[in-house]
């Protein structure tokens, strides 16, 4: 077939039907979806306004002494929080990721356990605390609580996942040396996933350290109640003095936490 | 006799040094911690009549409020998703050393997505509230708010990971910079963005169920409803929805992850 | 025949005191295959990269077109880089566009971005860009991906965008290193062709000496940064290659 004729005919982008129609679909929603929450520019024009007026109230940040010392006290509880949660999140979540492994476990013990991970999971933090504070009332144990099990739903998961990943031939080769169960666990299995499961935990000790900041709004004890209490009293300078003392933390422990990640690898 | 150590002497005095911080951290935390005796013993009482208030669940309250309140839920997270989208890509080139060579700027950008990650999206719910006004409008800033972080950070790593060659080629070929990000850097970074742009819809829509319980509107809203009356059986339904949202949701990211990327 | 390209004392250090290229001069001529060849290390990839600026010399004049580019910046060296074109050693294309989308990519040096973003390239460069891969021989690849493509079929669509710059002058950096002794004779044969059809003069950067002697007008041989020999193919001896490679040591510690 001589080239030439054809060449005319070849186009060079062939029309991709389906990404257009994604893209146009995704077009109208964003305007569908405007409409509906009543995303209107006119709303956001007078709300900006509101905002200018929102920040101007919010600076400077209140430094004053009795302020700060009630920073201090609500963002080291937090922090205790979020020390407590992880620490006793990482203990239960070893035996519950163990018997979620697949490849370890038979099917009905690894099915329960993943469908009580997958429950811990389902929740927001916020939700989890507001129950423990019904059963066990307003201050930091409610949070704690809420966030252990946000760490097991997090930690087990991932450590269940990392142990179907491993190679079983090492398992098996400690198992061949006629090793019980409890000695197949450290020497076969341990070796080959702690270094993954140390990144998730320290993974989630930054995760609830950011939460730790929140739990408070609904009783869970820390800086959010102190917050909360703040906004509600209409002390945005307060407020700002809290938000940049969070981001400031929180800086920090990514930092931190980066380096734990690569020392441990 | 030659020995052979897993780590240095300066890695293993590191590692034990974290063990020995992590352990007094603990005990410092347990013993500074306010735990209220009373309410510990009462827990097990009080969890149980949570549960008996719980049931029967209060079907009726779908219809008086939560249908409606879920497509409000779904929608703050899905417009608040794609808002994060649209402004976290000039961030993330401002935050990638290989994309804008100055120091200045990256630090600027660095600052923006730290400072966007820190603030939970319940507090930027909050803030919005107090300058929008309660409703979605507040929610689905929050959310677009908190995800900038999120999407900017991950976008700005893909795309100082990503391999030179191409890149070099397009400089060699005299491409302007706007065509060297259009035909270099996008069409590489493209599978990148959508699996953290699925995976923080993913998110989205967890944290938007929850924002309405400071007025941000969704499902929250139905939630805190029910809780300031303390109608346990509303409550139910309220978590029996989020729950199924959720597992949805996941069940629809599994879908579209296994057959896109 | 005036020197399409004339390089003056050209001089690159990475580490001061620790030239990698010592005051090399060189000029290329109108058309033909230049091969560069020498031991790994002692500078023939910077020379390269020097020329077209993707590695800025120390000291050193590079004529091009009647300007120099080691003075240019900005706008006015990417004018300049559009009239040179480069291959790869590990083709750098980009993977997850087409083919022909990577040949169209040798234009955005001329076109404007919204054209390369909406995909509305010049109907002359389209039709260029298929006439270009039916020569290369990858008439049926164009709407396929880059990444579904062989090692050699890549290259080819390098060679191919470098010379839909329309270019004067082709540099290529060690283009055959990644690929198989029959591949890689293939590609210097396509390369030396289509530049000879289009007058385009070549510079290549190359290990292998066969292939050198075998498709290069003109061999130009460097030692430890360098210039030690300056002739044809057929002039080049034994006594030349050991003073290429053989000898004491490859870099300067």
């Amino acid at each position: 077939m001589d080239r030439r004729v054809s060449a005319a005919a070849r186009t060079p982008f062939p029309a991709n039907w389906t990404a257009r129609v994604l893209w146009t679909a995704l077009a109208l929603y964003v305007l569908y979806a405007c409409g509906i929450l009543d995303v209107s520019w006119d709303r956001f024009v007078r709300g900006l306004d509101n905002g200018g007026r929102f920040l101007r109230r919010m600076f400077p940040p209140d430094l004053s002494a009795q302020k700060l010392d009630l920073l201090r006290v609500g963002m080291l509880e937090s922090m205790q929080i979020a020390v407590l949660s992880t620490a006793a999140g990482i203990v239960l979540s070893l035996p519950l990721g163990l018997l979620a492994a697949r490849n370890l476990m038979p099917g009905w013990v690894s099915w329960t356990a993943r469908g009580a991970i997958a429950l811990c999971r389902s929740f927001h933090p916020v939700i989890t605390a507001i129950l423990f504070v019904k059963a066990v009332g307003f201050g930091a144990l409610a949070g704690v609580l809420a966030l252990i099990v946000a760490s097991m739903g997090f930690i087990s998961k991932l450590f269940a996942e990392a142990i179907e990943e491993m190679s079983l031939r090492q398992v098996e080769a400690v198992r061949a040396t006629g090793a019980g169960f409890f000695n197949v666990l450290v020497m076969g299995v341990f070796p080959q996933v702690i270094a993954r499961f140390i990144g998730f935990c320290v993974y989630q000790l930054d995760s609830n350290l950011r939460n730790s900041t929140m739990v408070g709004i609904v009783g869970g004890g820390g800086i959010g109640a102190t917050l909360f209490t703040a906004y509600q009293r209409f002390d945005y300078d307060f407020v700002l003095t809290i938000l940049l003392a969070i981001i400031a933390v929180i800086m920090v422990a990514e930092v931190v936490s980066a380096q734990l990640r690569k020392a441990f690898q | 006799m030659r020995r052979w150590r897993r780590f240095t002497p300066a890695q293993r005095i590191g590692r034990a040094l974290t063990y020995v911080l992590a352990a007094v951290a603990v005990v410092w935390s347990l013993r500074t911690i306010e735990v209220i005796p009373e309410f510990l013993y009462d827990a097990p009482e009080q969890t149980a009549d949570l549960f008996r208030r719980m049931w029967p669940i209060d079907w009726a309250f779908w219809g008086a409020m939560v249908a409606e309140a879920l497509v409000e839920t779904f929608h703050t997270a899905t417009l608040g998703t794609i808002i994060a989208l649209v402004l976290s890509v000039p961030v993330a080139l401002l935050a990638a050393r290989n994309v804008t060579p100055s120091a200045t700027l990256n630090l600027l950008a660095k600052f923006i997505l730290v400072s966007s990650r820190s603030v939970n999206s319940l507090i930027w719910a909050l803030l919005f509230v107090a300058i929008f006004g309660p409703g979605a409008l507040a929610g689905t800033l929050a959310i677009a708010f908190r995800s900038i972080g999120f999407v900017g950070k991950l976008l700005a790593e893909a795309l100082e990971e990503m391999p030179r060659g191409p890149l070099e080629a397009l400089v060699a070929a005299g491409a302007p910079r706007p065509s060297i990000l259009l035909k270099g850097y996008w069409p590489q970074v493209e599978p990148s963005f959508w699996s953290v742009a699925l995976f923080r819809w993913d998110i989205n829509i967890r944290e938007s169920a929850v924002l309405g319980l400071v007025g941000a509107g969704g499902i929250g809203v139905a939630l805190d409803t029910a809780l300031n009356n303390l109608y346990w059986d509303q409550v139910g339904l309220c978590l029996l929805v989020i729950f199924a949202v959720v597992v949805a949701t996941e069940i629809a990211t599994s879908a579209i992850r296994s057959r896109i990327i | 025949m005036s020197a399409a390209l004339a390089i003056r004392n050209l001089r690159k250090e990475y580490r001061a005191g620790v030239p990698v290229l010592r005051d090399v001069s060189l000029e290329v001529g109108g058309t033909g295959m230049t091969a560069i060849i020498g031991p790994s290390g002692t500078g023939k990839s910077t020379l390269i990269r020097c020329i077209n600026r993707l590695v800025d010399p120390t000291a050193g004049e590079i004529l091009f077109g009647g300007q120099d580019l080691a003075r240019l910046k900005g706008r006015a060296l990417r004018k300049a880089r559009r009239r040179i074109g480069m291959v790869f050693q590990e083709y750098n294309l980009v993977e997850r566009l087409s083919v022909i989308e990577n040949l169209l990519c040798g234009r955005l040096g001329y076109v404007p971005v919204w054209r390369a973003w909406l995909r509305r390239f010049p109907p002359q460069d389209v039709a260029r860009a298929f006439d270009l891969l039916d020569a290369v021989g990858l008439g049926d690849f164009a709407t396929r991906r880059a990444d579904a493509l062989s090692g050699g079929q890549r290259q080819r669509v390098g060679i191919a965008r470098a010379i839909m710059q329309d270019p004067e002058l082709v540099l290529a950096d060690e283009p055959t290193s990644s690929l198989d002794p029959k591949t890689s004779v293939e590609i210097m044969e396509l390369l030396a062709r289509l530049a000879r059809e289009r007058g385009i003069p070549v510079v290549v950067n190359i290990h292998n000496v066969e292939l050198a002697k075998r498709f290069a007008e003109r061999i130009v041989g460097m030692s430890l940064g360098a210039i030690v020999f300056d002739g044809a193919p057929s002039e080049l001896r034994e006594s030349d290659l050991l003073a290429i490679y053989g000898g004491e040591g490859w870099i300067d510690a």
